[in-house]
């Protein structure tokens, strides 16, 4: 193939020269080129290296259907691999690499493969790497693994630069009442007849110019049309492809922002991912011409006749000398007509015989020919042609390019992305896009027009079709009948290789041939799904885009069916390849999900926290002192909080506002144990059962006032527990005056724990007398004022096992209220303690957390029976006792000791009699800490049967994770202080 | 994605919503038996078309909405409130 520039033809602006590097070669082109383009006017024919066979590959097509030309852009961290040239834009310093090849795309060593075609035929890998029967049966998959990565490298495409990616990418949104998928002659017309008629309309153009197919001619000018679309308000989103359609009218954009400049500015995204929701979908999104497959149709130098015709108008590129056409439809001939006039020697071979096409008799036109074979391997040397009524090699034309065209498929993928199945049109030789319901119009040659006009026509209806389906007007309309040509297409897909072994290329991405989709018959994967499973036929990054159709033919003939009882694949998003980067767009790093952190976060980490996530919650850790190291730091905090005092930032825990008349009635429901006689003044520990009777989460509630309650949950739980007393408020008990508010960010809470915790209090509330034994006794509730006039609520609560309290003021004085505190805890030795020291603190007295409630155990397995009242029916209370709920040897909470107490343990130990340590074994073990009460380890756990059951037999811990295993004792779970007379002090 | 019209805010993406169930659900009272419990809790039509379930706009106005949506198609035919009073109150300003 011999491809050159002419000074006559292209728009592309030839006063900018842009340099650009192919296989490190540099190379010159001009500003409106493509990568394709430029590479095409260099006179470079081979771009890649096929899949499987290494074969040599050219430029197919010039657009997004491209199955040959994918290369790797950039280099390092920068590097973008399968990116398809044809769609590429050239920019100055543009650095281009040719995949799959080794040494380079010119001389690959592993073009071996192309002979040994035999073996690599499709299931090849399955039948040969899943293992040998019967030798190897139940092995298989081993030998896959080991052999995997072999196979992976040697079958491929561009690799990915394995870096983080240093570009940024962002999320976008819009709203509009109409938007326009493709600015052809059916898009532009339905965007300006729905913005004249005062509809808010978005054009999408995946291309970096308006027009569509347009582009192609010669005498094209967009800058009328671009700005009569402009005056009529029009928003037009160029280099943005829609990739999906989803439910409500919401469609995907991906908008390219900089991937055709050379120097981005930093501060603006490589590319945008927008979520539009519009009202009604217009969808022009054109067709996509048809390769044929005959032997060696992959040659460089194959090319399809539209993309011929693009290259010469839009870029000026001559793609070769002497063309041969080859076709079974009329849209080539404008192209050969074209093509002769630039200069080419051409010959249009027609698969028809009986046709009129007017021409000017600058090239011959061969009637009942079709193309049987091509001479060549890394250019076209000639091609052996065959009369179409009888397939043989009737005579050699001498050529250096083949151009083809095996009829045009609309671009029905997004209509398909709604699970609409296109139908059959024979008469046309395509599928072409059904009715839907939804608001989603198509028009233009993705109706399967073929002409100007009638793809005007078309657009206008479909605005038409729009406003009647919005309700805005009521006007009758009509759809041009599709297509369009003088003469009949003559269904064409392949022409048949009278010698075995032959390489007729269906879906030239993933070298899938004619033999591929035969073999596959033979082995019996004939449903379209198997067939594409089996061969891959359609499942390269260009979706079988081209060739699809060609395989579903076969697969027809073979079965002896119409192509339409065979059936299509299904179209899912994207219509063409989406990066990574733009689906997760900023939520990266840090920002991969929402941060919570408390109003006291930065005097914590002031103060030496180290910091943990606990759901989104930063939460202090433990506060480590000089070298001290995590286990030093909480086995410090948690003696000294048992000794003297210590203050932790609670303030992740779910707040729930409870007012009403009713409050009283609302919490005795949904909480197990019983809340009509609490008192006003006074918090109780309370548990939630789900419907089913399953522990749903545990909290407080204090009783502020007769009608007015201030729920404490879990951190976990808290959003949940806040839309179920939604949920119970608003569907079931309708009668019920309450209203629930969150007020979790609203107060800031800490708790102050330890023997002296009552003294450091005493000395930072404006009235000591509050906090005394008497005035604030065990689950006492107060609203009083720290020094300097600050209001909090105060209540006694232990979840540490010392005498505490849980203090709350206004998030505004969270800070004040730690330099209070803190300042006096200081003066007892008192320490801040973090969320490792709560932990062990909590595990010593066999508290139970969110490690322990998972959402299978019942109130009963949590050793909490007593918290369930038998006076009362409460949610759950039908359903905690059902079934399997009621069996004894459930698994119940117990403490664990190891039997030697100097060995450790880790939580997720599984709990084993000694003799049988296999499967999930009698238990498990939930949380563990060193208890610097107790100078050992110590777990919480769950065991069946109980404690009763085990006190005094030597369970095994088995943990095959981490490869340990050691002897347990079990113990009642409340490890210290069983009476609780620390609490009540 | 399926937009979701609330009564009060309006139109909006469904991930400002959480499902909730099946809103044709009567809850017995909760005195009731383990097996009228059973029958409200765990038995449930696996309906093709148009059913009653419950939404929560939760990253909204919290609230609780009966949304008639199609399990084919997604299309919804209505939405309101659950609880009564709520009812009333768009109705009345409607």
């Amino acid at each position: 193939m011999k491809t050159s520039r002419l000074d006559k033809y292209g728009k592309i602006n030839r006063d900018k020269i842009l340099s650009f590097s192919w296989d490190k070669k540099k190379y010159k082109g001009f500003e409106g080129d493509t990568l394709a383009s430029a590479l095409l006017a260099n006179n470079i024919g081979i771009v890649g290296r096929s899949f499987k066979y290494h074969r040599p590959r050219g430029i197919f097509s010039s657009g997004v259907e491209e199955s040959g030309a994918l290369v790797t852009i950039g280099s390092k961290d920068k590097r973008d691999p399968n990116v398809r040239a044809t769609t590429q834009e050239l920019y100055d310093g543009l650095e281009a690499r040719g995949q799959n090849a080794f040494p380079n795309v010119n001389f690959d060593l592993a073009g071996i493969n192309n002979y040994l075609g035999g073996f690599f035929a499709a299931g090849f890998y399955y039948k040969t790497f899943m293992g040998i029967p019967p030798l190897e049966w139940g092995r298989g998959t081993a030998i896959w693994m080991f052999f995997e990565k072999f196979i992976r490298k040697a079958a491929g495409m561009g690799s990915a630069s394995g870096l983080p990616d240093p570009d940024t990418y962002e999320h976008a949104h819009d709203f509009c009442d109409l938007i326009v998928v493709g600015s052809g002659p059916a898009g532009v017309a339905a965007a300006i007849e729905a913005a004249e008629k005062k509809l808010d309309v978005i054009l999408v153009e995946q291309d970096s110019l308006i027009g569509g197919n347009q582009l192609a001619e010669n005498d094209f000018d967009n800058s009328q049309i671009k700005n009569q679309l402009e005056n009529l308000g029009i928003k037009i989103m160029t280099r943005t492809t829609a990739f999906g359609l989803y439910d409500n009218c919401v469609v995907g954009l991906l908008e390219r922002v900089t991937d055709h400049i050379s120097a981005p500015n930093v501060n603006i995204p490589r590319q945008r991912f927008w979520t539009i929701r519009a009202k009604h979908i217009i969808v022009g999104a054109g067709a996509i011409e048809r390769h044929i497959a005959f032997n060696n149709n992959d040659i460089p130098g194959v090319m399809t006749v539209n993309a011929s015709k693009h290259y010469l108008n839009r870029y000026g590129v001559l793609t070769g000398k002497r063309i041969v056409i080859a076709t079974n439809n009329d849209s080539v001939y404008e192209t050969a007509h074209q093509l002769s006039e630039a200069g080419a020697n051409v010959t249009v071979l027609d698969s028809r015989t009986n046709f009129e096409i007017e021409t000017n008799k600058s090239f011959e036109i061969r009637k009942g020919y079709v193309p049987y074979n091509i001479n060549g391997s890394k250019k076209i040397d000639s091609l052996d042609i065959s009369k179409s009524e009888t397939i043989n090699k009737s005579e050699t034309i001498n050529c250096d390019q083949v151009l083809l065209s095996g009829g045009w498929s609309p671009a029905v993928h997004l209509l398909s992305h709604r699970g609409v199945k296109p139908k059959w049109d024979y008469n046309n030789a395509c599928f072409l896009p059904s009715d839907t319901k939804e608001n989603i119009t198509m028009v233009g040659s993705s109706r399967g027009l073929w002409n100007k006009n009638d793809c005007i026509a078309s657009g206008i209806a479909g605005t038409t079709d729009a406003l009647n389906r919005l309700g805005i007007s009521k006007t009758n309309y009509f759809f041009p009948k599709p297509g369009g040509w003088k003469n009949p297409i003559q269904p064409l897909y392949e022409v048949k290789y009278k010698k075995s072994r032959s390489k007729s290329f269906v879906d030239y991405q993933h070298d899938v041939t004619t033999d591929d989709v035969r073999l596959a018959h033979r082995e019996g994967f004939i449903s379209v799904e198997h067939l594409k499973r089996y061969t891959t036929l359609g499942m390269a990054n260009d979706q079988g885009k081209m060739g699809n159709i060609i395989g579903l033919s076969l697969m027809a003939e073979l079965l002896n069916k119409e192509i339409p009882e065979v059936g299509t694949t299904v179209f899912r998003p994207p219509y063409t390849p989406v990066s990574i980067g733009a689906l997760s767009g900023r939520n990266v790093g840090k920002h991969f999900r929402p941060l919570r952190v408390t109003p006291m976060h930065q005097w914590n980490i002031d103060h030496g926290a180290k910091m943990i996530e606990v759901g989104l919650y930063q939460r202090p850790w433990y506060y480590p002192k000089e070298n001290e190291t995590l286990i030093d730091s909480y086995i410090r905090e948690a003696s000294t909080v048992r000794k003297t005092v210590g203050i932790c930032d609670v303030t992740s825990l779910g707040k729930i506002a409870i007012q009403g008349p009713d409050s009283t009635e609302f919490l005795n429901r949904i909480y197990s144990n019983g809340f009509s006689k609490l008192q006003v003044g006074k918090a109780r520990y309370g548990i939630m059962l789900r419907d089913d009777g399953i522990v749903m989460d545990d909290g407080t509630s204090w009783r502020l006032a007769e009608n007015e309650y201030f729920m404490t949950t879990s951190t976990g739980e808290a959003a949940k527990v806040m839309s179920w007393l939604e949920e119970l408020l608003q569907t079931r008990w309708t009668d019920l005056n309450v209203n629930v508010t969150s007020v979790s960010e609203q107060w800031a809470g800490i708790s102050v724990a330890g023997p002296k915790s009552r003294e450091v209090l005493n000395n930072c509330v404006d009235d000591s007398l509050v906090v005394t034994n008497n005035n604030l006794p065990f689950m006492g509730v107060t609203s009083t004022f720290l020094k300097g006039n600050i209001p909090c609520r105060i209540a006694r609560i232990s979840f540490s096992g010392e005498l505490a309290f849980e203090v709350y003021v206004k998030s505004d004085f969270a800070n004040t209220m730690m330099d209070l505190l803190w300042a006096n805890a200081k003066k007892y030795d008192g320490c801040l303690y973090g969320l490792e020291a709560l932990g062990a603190l909590r595990v010593e007295k066999g508290h139970v957390t969110a490690a322990e409630l998972d959402g299978r155990v019942t109130i009963d397995d949590a050793g909490l029976s007593k918290m369930a009242s038998t006076k009362k029916s409460y949610i759950g209370s039908a359903m905690r006792k059902r079934g399997v709920l009621k069996n004894n040897d459930r698994e119940i909470l117990v403490g664990f000791f190891p039997t030697n107490l100097k060995e450790t343990f880790n939580a997720g130990t599984i709990v084993c009699e000694k003799n049988n340590i296999k499967g999930q074994g009698i238990g498990r073990i939930t949380s563990v800490t060193y208890s610097p009460e107790l100078g050992h380890w110590i777990g919480l756990g769950f065991v069946k049967g109980g404690l009763d059951k085990w006190k005094d037999t030597n369970l095994v811990g088995a943990d095959p994770v981490r490869n340990k295993q050691m002897n347990l004792k079990v113990v009642s779970p409340h490890m210290i202080d069983p009476k609780g007379e620390r609490m009540y002090a | 994605m399926i937009r979701i019209n609330c009564p009060y805010c309006g139109e909006r993406d469904h991930s400002e919503f959480n499902y909730g169930g099946d809103a044709t659900i009567k809850y017995p009272s909760l005195n009731s038996s383990e097996r009228e419990w059973t029958e409200a809790i765990f038995f449930r039509k696996n309906i093709k078309g148009f059913q009653l379930e419950t939404w929560h706009h939760s990253h909204g106005c919290r609230m609780w909405l009966v949304v008639e949506r199609s399990t084919v198609t997604h299309e919804i035919k209505s939405v309101k409130p659950c609880h009564p009073d709520f009812q009333k109150v768009v109705e009345n300003n409607k």
